[in-house]
């Protein structure tokens, strides 16, 4: 049967999804706005190297930080290699219990990387499935949604971390406490931030809820939570991934301050946050290195992290900004 | 297939809508209301409208943007809760089933939507989007016979199959019209709801639409309740016509004798804007004035702010459909005492 309207079809449309993924990110304006913006290629760059040294740390670091065997306590306070008094094993010299810093920067940065990344994705489960609920079912769920919602946001987030990892600190017996030590940093961090990810996608939600394919799969039955799931949840997830980057810088700091108010990590297994509080009491007595290296290194983790962050934002949403 | 979901009441009408109300609470918040001494503010979106749809027949609702017909359309269809009223489908009040007694007879019914860029699932092929309706009443299990069954239903409305493999983006607004009404198609419904199913469409477009919907109609033998705001369209497709101002129908009846000898002045007001090639030269009654707030509808006859023949009675008292010659029944105290139009001499 021919095919009778043609005013505006589109004639390229059958190539289209034949060609492979790649070849179609290359030629896309995302990848356009990438490759044209020197200041992200760079952020990527630096977001990938910490990466792959973070998840790499056990092959390539030169000393295993948590193995207290391995540690040598003469070898402690050892500045960086290229001072007077260093030591070539040491490239960046060591902390106060003997400690490789570099070693100890690679395996933090493993922590505060894997902190900051599940407590997003449990923000996100939290507050994408809190605000799917809150627009579609609307009424009374979603006043108590939002209302909590604002006054959990009326505090600052670090607050709220600190005060559900206090709480949780206290429920949890003593010998546990430094086994479940990123679950409830994951947990309390996560909890914080969930805010954010419910309002944007109430918003997105209350937009999608009202267009007629959700009302076409209402006709024929489907149950609301099968709308939610299947014809929602895939339509607000655009905004949700730009939020999701941000919050990792945002995430990674947090983690990073409450380990150096030492309510995050314990030193035993070192994050970044740790590693800094463990220098900050050196600092003045000349020993700069010890809260200096893994200062820089979270500082360019999330800087990096932050401009990725940012150009995702202006690239797939410019009505985000 | 399903034949025995079917009722025995096939002689009666498939629909028949009675004292059909739908009101919205427009109030403002509680704590306002409070404090402002507001009372309770309701819009009554549909407030007493009747009508039946025969086997095989098309019935048209007609009226100006906000006069309640596409909420008429929503509560057929079960996406409502009627504040009041009987929603007859197949002999069965729909209105008082719950979701899940009412799946046997969602089967029977489907809707298509005005909007086809809103109206399918941007992220969703083709192939999944019309045969939704198949999986969700488990029609069909086997995927290979699904996929079969999308591809017919492709053909049916003039798409070819391999188009079950694109995403809606990537048709125009007529093509996606047609998947919407493969959709529709894929559950075997006897009845479809089209909410303005042609109004986003270009004119050329929409005679296409309108004629793929009247084949399928003489083949299938579906049952149409259509809602549009254009006349010409209607005129085309109904067999039927209610005509609806306010929430209210102000005249219903066969759409021959609504066209030929429109008896109420709203009726007759809509008519005189068709564009027509016979009228050229004669003096029309344009439509004038604007549809009232419907939350404070005009007391009495609520079309007497606008209406050329509105008398004191019409002021106090608000007619109710009465039998007129030619089959049609209107709501209207002049035309009923045989008040006749004349435009060439407006009343004062």
């Amino acid at each position: 049967m021919p095919r009778p309207d043609t005013e505006t079809a589109a004639p390229a449309a059958p190539a289209r999804h034949t060609t492979n993924f790649l070849h179609r990110l290359a030629d896309s304006d995302i990848f356009y706005s990438f490759r044209h913006s020197p200041v992200t290629v760079a952020a990527a760059i630096v977001t990938l190297l910490i990466i792959f040294g973070a998840v790499a740390a056990p092959w390539i670091a030169p000393q295993n930080p948590f193995d207290m065997a391995s540690l040598d306590l003469l070898d402690a306070h050892t500045p960086p290699s290229w001072e007077a008094d260093g030591n070539p094993k040491y490239l960046l010299g060591t902390d106060d219990q003997g400690r490789d810093l570099l070693s100890a920067i690679l395996y933090g940065s493993r922590i505060s990387l894997m902190v900051g990344f599940f407590s997003v994705l449990f923000s996100m489960a939290v507050g994408v499935s809190l605000g799917v609920v809150s627009g579609y079912v609307g009424g009374f769920v979603d006043a108590l949604i939002m209302r909590i919602a604002e006054i959990q946001i009326s505090f600052p987030a670090i607050l709220i971390a600190l005060l559900i990892d206090g709480v949780l600190r206290t429920l949890i017996p003593e010998a546990k406490s430094e086994q479940l030590a990123d679950t409830v940093l994951i947990f309390s961090i996560g909890i914080s931030g969930w805010v954010q990810y419910a309002r944007t996608v109430r918003s997105s939600t209350l937009v999608e809820r009202g267009r007629e394919y959700v009302q076409a799969a209402r006709v024929i039955g489907i149950h609301p939570l099968m709308i939610m799931v299947r014809h929602i949840l895939p339509n607000v997830m655009g905004p949700v991934l730009v939020i999701g980057t941000i919050h990792l810088a945002v995430a990674i700091i947090t983690e990073a301050t409450l380990s150096f108010l030492g309510v995050g990590i314990p030193p035993t297994q070192p994050s970044l946050g740790t590693l800094i509080r463990i220098g900050n009491d050196y600092l003045f007595s000349g020993e700069w290195w010890i809260t200096i290296f893994p200062s820089i290194a979270l500082a360019s983790l999330v800087l990096a992290v932050n401009l990725l962050g940012d150009w995702m934002r202006d690239a797939l949403n410019p009505k985000l900004r | 297939m399903g034949e025995a979901h079917r009722l025995p009441d096939l002689s009666g009408p498939i629909l028949r809508v009675s004292g059909l109300k739908r009101f919205f609470d427009v109030s403002r918040p509680l704590l306002n209301r409070l404090l402002e001494g507001q009372p309770r503010q309701l819009l009554k979106a549909v407030n007493g409208v009747d009508f039946e749809i025969g086997e095989g027949e098309t019935f048209a609702l007609v009226g100006e943007s906000g006069c309640g017909k596409s909420t008429v359309a929503n509560l057929a269809a079960g996406l409502y809760a009627p504040s009041a009223g009987k929603i007859e489908f197949e002999g069965v009040d729909i209105a008082t089933l719950s979701r899940r007694q009412m799946s046997p007879y969602r089967r029977h019914l489907a809707m298509i939507f005005q909007d086809p860029y809103a109206s399918l699932n941007p992220r969703w092929r083709v192939q999944r989007i019309v045969g939704e309706p198949i999986r969700a009443f488990g029609l069909l299990s086997d995927r290979r016979a699904i996929a079969r069954r999308t591809a017919e239903l492709l053909q049916q409305v003039g798409l070819s199959p391999a188009d079950g493999e694109k995403y809606p983006h990537e048709f125009s607004g007529g093509q996606r019209q047609r998947i919407s009404i493969a959709r529709a198609l894929a559950s075997q419904p006897r009845f479809i709801i089209c909410d303005e199913p042609t109004s986003a469409l270009d004119v050329s477009v929409q005679a296409q639409i309108l004629n793929l919907m009247k084949g399928l109609q003489r083949r299938l033998g579906l049952s149409y309740l259509f809602i549009s705001h254009d006349l010409a369209v209607v005129r085309h497709m109904a067999d039927h016509i209610g005509v609806m101002y306010l929430g209210r129908l102000c005249e219903k009846g066969p759409a021959d004798a609504i066209f030929s000898h429109p008896r109420h002045p709203y009726t007759r007001m809509l008519l005189d804007t068709i564009p027509d090639i016979e009228m050229t030269g004669r003096r029309r009654i344009p439509v004038s004035g604007e549809i009232p707030n419907p939350i404070d509808p005009p007391m009495g006859c609520a079309f007497h702010p606008r209406c050329p023949l509105a008398n004191q009675r019409c002021r106090r008292e608000r007619p109710e459909l009465a039998p007129l010659s030619g089959g049609a029944l209107a709501a209207c105290h002049a035309s009923l005492a045989g008040a006749s139009w004349q435009p060439d001499a407006p009343p004062e």
